[in-house]
């Protein structure tokens, strides 16, 4: 038998989680977590639904950036204007999670904790910068996106613990980010490869910061270092792509399985990151 | 340029809304899983872990301790059949094959395949059972791959199986079940007068049929043996008929009662599920439902063949086609039955060839047994030949059109498999694709234009038509075809036709085993043809009966009575307007004129139309990730005579977007231990509406002079040519040939690199 709770605090809930040493699991869209109940892929005696917490459940302005609650859907993340104008590379990654009716109910916070290699939310949210509120026993901390996940389906998570929300920084004035990722269809489908370029131009079209991140070539999405050195100093022309795609291939330590191979995740790494920071140049480029 | 607007009919070829369409489309439709029963059990089953492995002993006395569990079935429920191939479903079929797929006896012989099965009060008390139960396997090694399993090394499926159609006679076990041969002319002399010789090696992977409504199951039987199913399945009668051969029962036992059906493609004309459910309600004197998950619909039932193939293939400089050779080996899954056959009889068919020569091999390995799919074995054959002409056409200079129009099968020509052409239409579909808007638009960068043109001779077969005149005037027609893809329109439609009534008169009805006569299932696009050329039997019988019941009213004879437009006329010279009967004013005096006014016709149906389609493919090819977009596509086909277009257009649409899944995406994984990796929609990747352009249609119409208004089977014949149009776009696209399917990103990317190279 599951026992199921909705708390309306962030307190309760981590009362909830902290109270029984049974198995709880964290729900907040629910669109892998049922899933895998339902496979039988993972056990639990009891859910604690975090979406009744209002705190989770809102997209809030802070220091010229964003507060997203970790509960908050992508279809409520794609229908708000101000941050698809800001981060739109980071939005494109959430919203291509699952279907229409999934992007009612999948969250940030669960596409992020899920702890999938592939995971289309993720790598925009590492390149962009974010960091996350951690809340468990222990009170709250504060980490960065690219801390969370260790390795398929493993978080850096400690038992009790939740994501509260991300902060997503204020993006510069010539700043641009995008996400692209592979499948071979054109919806319902998981990443093969992911690719996401946030970067900084001065005022000259110069780029002078950059942070690449990939997903689905490695057990955890990747910040990528030697691939933003590819593009700090340059106009983002040929020469640089070039570089930036082979430290893209260089960072890709992926697997063999049923979605692709090695060699095919390892060419198209290179080739996403390439088109992904043609788009990013291109915001940047046509920003006031 | 369907017969719209030609006012020959009032009926046939117009677009009314379909009879069952409310119900689909509001959720009230009953499909298998839909029924439910007083009293009924939840049934589970268990299946094997393991590619290959003896089954040494099962013991399932801690499941039965479980409180709530009913029953446990094994195979030891069922009667052991022997080993013999007798005449059933759509093709010949071996009882002891199926009974051992339905439950394994002495050993399991694929993942996936059905050890045990579990009756209980809950599903989650059956599914707790399950891990109840202990089997003990000695595993043994296995093999997937065709060419692997037709090794003298290879692990042996079954330890009798000696390979058919070889002189001498074998006298050691292999995995080959059996080898065909089909020759015309001479093939070595023909090759030798050719100035050009394509020769070629072409692979294709098993692919499911991926109905949408997995397999559904409620069966009931009685103290006194008696026993009613109710499931989704392609006839009725077939189930009744395998149900009553694996349990041993008689016809008369058995009730078999149609479910609406949520696509079946061929992979619903065989039982996986029934014959449990019976097992289990005897055993437990209960209902007992089984429904698959998507899960086991994958690891269990269909898929249609791999192959590796050989294909050669010699022309005169001008394009004349001299002669043809095949070789097909298809992976039959665990039992023997794959449609090599088939595939040796189509791939050649289109094509005017003096020397041709086919050789097909049936093998078996430890994947799961192949089912029907959709002009079963036709797609594979086709995508070698068809792929093997674009390259003759390029080599040659020529049109890939002009090709296949110089060298087109037309009345007369004698085919491969033996027969000479009656009236088709290949050469009619070949010269619309030629003069279609689409085959001359320009293509942009990375685009390429692929044809490939297909066959299928479409089946007849028996059929019953029951038509009832209610007592207002209204119609029921009853016939014993599951209806997958509008046919209760269609056969309403030639029924109002035929009659000359309102079709909103006319009521379609799939009846049950017990309610109308024996009816094939609905297989080889016949039920169009066959069971519609019943119904029209059946419904001239009522105008018969109508005409001499009006002759009765009026102490006429019949030969005074004309019938036009659901009404009774004097014959010549009596023009009295008052003598008039309507089919309302017939039926409303039916008791005084001799009782209940009903038709019917019972049938064996011959000649079939073969039906030709010839497809065109615009594919864009990105050259850094190796992904193919089908950006344009168009469909041509030969249907003899649309009764209802839109269903027409449907299936030709359907079929080419599962030929397409099949040439792009979709394909099973396998781990080393033999197991499904992708057994899901997720990973196992057919085509998503988004992932395709509309899908344009053209309907060209040479009658089948054997149909009272010419049809032609028109559901199989729409995926024969997908593969090879698709695959010849790419190369043309990319500039790089992939002659193994299925043509997934990594698999051209590769290619194309290894061509960079």
């Amino acid at each position: 038998m599951l026992t199921f709770n909705n708390p309306t605090t962030v307190e309760e809930a981590v009362a909830l989680l902290q109270k029984t040493d049974s198995r709880q699991r964290v729900l907040a869209g629910g669109t892998d977590l049922l899933v895998q109940l339902r496979s039988g892929r993972i056990q639990a005696q009891g859910v604690v639904d975090l979406k009744r917490i209002p705190e989770l459940r809102t997209i809030r302005t802070e220091n010229g950036g964003f507060r997203i609650g970790a509960a908050v859907s992508g279809a409520e993340l794609g229908e708000h204007p101000a941050l698809s104008t800001m981060w739109p590379g980071v939005i494109e990654g959430a919203r291509l999670i699952g279907s229409t009716q999934i992007q009612g109910r999948a969250s940030l916070g669960g596409n992020v904790c899920n702890a999938s290699p592939a995971a289309d939310g993720v790598p925009g949210l590492i390149a962009a910068g974010a960091t996350c509120t951690i809340v468990g026993p222990g009170g709250r901390r504060v980490v960065a996106v690219d801390a969370i996940a260790v390795s398929p389906g493993k978080t850096s998570l400690a038992p009790g613990e939740f994501v509260v929300d991300f902060f997503l920084p204020a993006q510069a004035a010539k700043g641009g980010d995008a996400y692209l990722r592979f499948i071979p269809r054109t919806e319902m489908d998981i990443a093969v490869v992911g690719a996401a370029v946030n970067l900084l131009l001065d005022a000259s079209g110069v780029c002078t910061h950059a942070r690449v991140a990939l997903g689905a070539v490695a057990p955890r999405a990747l910040l990528v270092e030697a691939a933003s050195h590819a593009l700090v100093g340059t106009r983002v022309e040929a020469a640089a792509l070039e570089a930036l795609a082979a430290a893209a291939r260089a960072a890709c330590a992926p697997i063999n399985d049923k979605r692709g191979t090695i060699e095919f995740r390892t060419q198209v790494a290179g080739v996403l990151a390439k088109r992904a920071a043609i788009i990013a140049y291109e915001r940047a480029r046509s920003r006031a | 340029m369907g017969n719209e607007g030609k006012q020959q009919f009032k009926w046939v070829g117009t677009r009314p809304v379909r009879p069952d369409g409310v119900d689909k489309v509001t959720g009230q439709a009953n499909y298998g899983a839909d029924f439910t029963l007083p009293g009924m059990l939840a049934g589970r089953v268990l299946r094997s872990p393991h590619a290959h492995a003896r089954i040494k002993s099962i013991d399932a006395s801690r499941a039965l301790a479980l409180p709530g569990v009913r029953a446990v079935i094994t195979a030891a429920d069922f009667p052991e059949l022997p080993s013999e191939v007798v005449a059933g479903g759509e093709s010949p079929v071996n009882y002891r094959h199926i009974s051992e797929n339905v439950i394994a006896r002495h050993k399991a012989l694929y993942e996936g395949q059905s050890v045990a099965a579990v009756a209980a009060i809950s599903a989650s008390i059956a599914e707790a059972a399950l891990a109840l139960i202990t089997v003990d396997y000695e595993v043994l090694p296995h093999v997937i791959d065709v060419r692997a399993a037709m090794r003298p090394d290879a692990p042996i499926l079954h330890e009798d199986m000696i390979t058919s159609g070889v002189e001498p006679k074998p006298t050691k076990a292999s995995n080959i079940a059996a080898r065909t041969e089909f020759n015309m002319g001479d093939v070595e002399q023909g090759f030798k007068d050719s100035d050009v010789v394509i020769e070629r090696e072409y692979t294709t992977q098993p692919v499911h049929q991926g109905y949408i409504e997995p397999h559904a199951a409620i069966a009931s039987m009685a103290a006194d043996g008696m026993t009613t199913i109710w499931c989704s399945s392609q006839g009725q009668f077939m189930i009744r008929e395998f149900c009553a051969k694996l349990l041993h029962l008689e016809d008369a036992q058995l009730r078999v009662i149609p479910a609406e059906i949520g696509g079946g493609f061929g992979g619903k004309t065989t039982v996986y599920l029934e014959p449990l459910a019976v097992a289990l309600s005897r055993k437990t004197g209960k209902p007992v439902k089984l429904v698959m998950s998507r899960d086991e619909v994958f690891r269990a039932s269909g898929p249609t063949s791999g192959a590796h193939m050989t294909v050669k293939i010699g022309a005169k400089r001008d394009g004349t086609l001299v002669a043809g050779s095949l070789e097909l080996a298809y992976q039959a899954g665990a039992f023997p039955g794959s449609p090599a056959v088939p595939g040796c009889m189509t791939a050649f068919a289109p094509y005017d060839m003096a020397n041709a020569k086919a050789v097909g091999y049936d093998v078996v390995s430890n994947r799961a047994k192949c089912a029907a799919y959709r002009a079963p074995g036709a797609p594979i054959s086709s995508f070698a030949v068809e792929s093997a002409l674009d390259e003759l056409a390029i080599e040659l200079g020529m049109d890939p059109l002009a090709l296949r129009l110089k060298n087109a099968a037309k009345e007369g020509t004698r085919a491969l498999y033996g027969p000479k052409f009656p009236i088709i239409g290949f050469v009619e579909t070949l010269e619309a694709a030629k003069a279609h808007p689409h085959y001359s638009a320009p293509l942009k960068a990375n685009q390429g234009r692929g044809v490939a043109s297909g066959f299928w001779f479409n089946i007849g077969g028996q059929s019953t038509a029951a038509i009832h005149i209610n007592e207002d005037g209204t119609a029921e027609v009853v016939t014993g075809s599951p209806d997958i893809g509008g046919s209760r329109a269609s056969m309403a439609m030639m029924a109002a036709e035929v009659l000359g009534i309102d079709l909103a008169k006319v009521k379609p009805l799939v009846g049950d085993t017990a309610s109308i006569g024996y009816t094939f299932l609905t297989g080889g696009s016949r039920v169009t043809f066959a069971t519609g050329k019943a119904v029209c039997e059946a419904a001239n019988d009522i105008v018969e009966q109508l005409r001499a019941r009006a002759a009765k009213l009026w102490k006429c004879g019949i030969e005074d009575v004309i019938w036009k437009d659901g009404v009774a006329y004097p014959a010549q010279g009596q023009t009295d307007a008052r003598t008039q009967l309507s089919l309302a004013e017939i039926a409303a005096s039916a008791a005084r004129t001799g009782g209940p006014i009903t038709g019917k016709a019972a049938l064996n149906v011959g000649g079939a139309g073969a039906a030709f389609g010839t497809h065109i493919c615009d594919v864009e090819v990105d050259p850094e990730t190796g992904r193919t977009s089908v950006v344009r596509y168009t469909v041509v086909q030969d249907v003899g005579r649309a009764i209802h277009p839109s269903y027409v257009e449907g299936q030709m649409q359907g079929g080419a977007v599962q030929g397409i899944g099949w040439a792009l995406n979709e394909e099973y994984v396998y781990s080393e231990q033999g197991q499904m990796q992708n057994a899901g929609f997720l990973d196992y990747r057919m085509p998503v509406a988004s992932d395709l352009p509309m899908i344009d249609t053209v309907i060209v119409e040479v009658p089948n002079p054997t149909h009272p208004f010419g049809v032609r089977g028109v559901g199989e014949v729409p995926i024969v040519p997908p593969l090879a149009a698709v695959a010849n776009a790419v190369a043309r696209a990319s500039g790089v040939r992939v002659n193994d399917l299925p043509i997934s990103p990594p698999r051209l990317l590769s290619a194309l690199q290894k061509a960079k190279a």
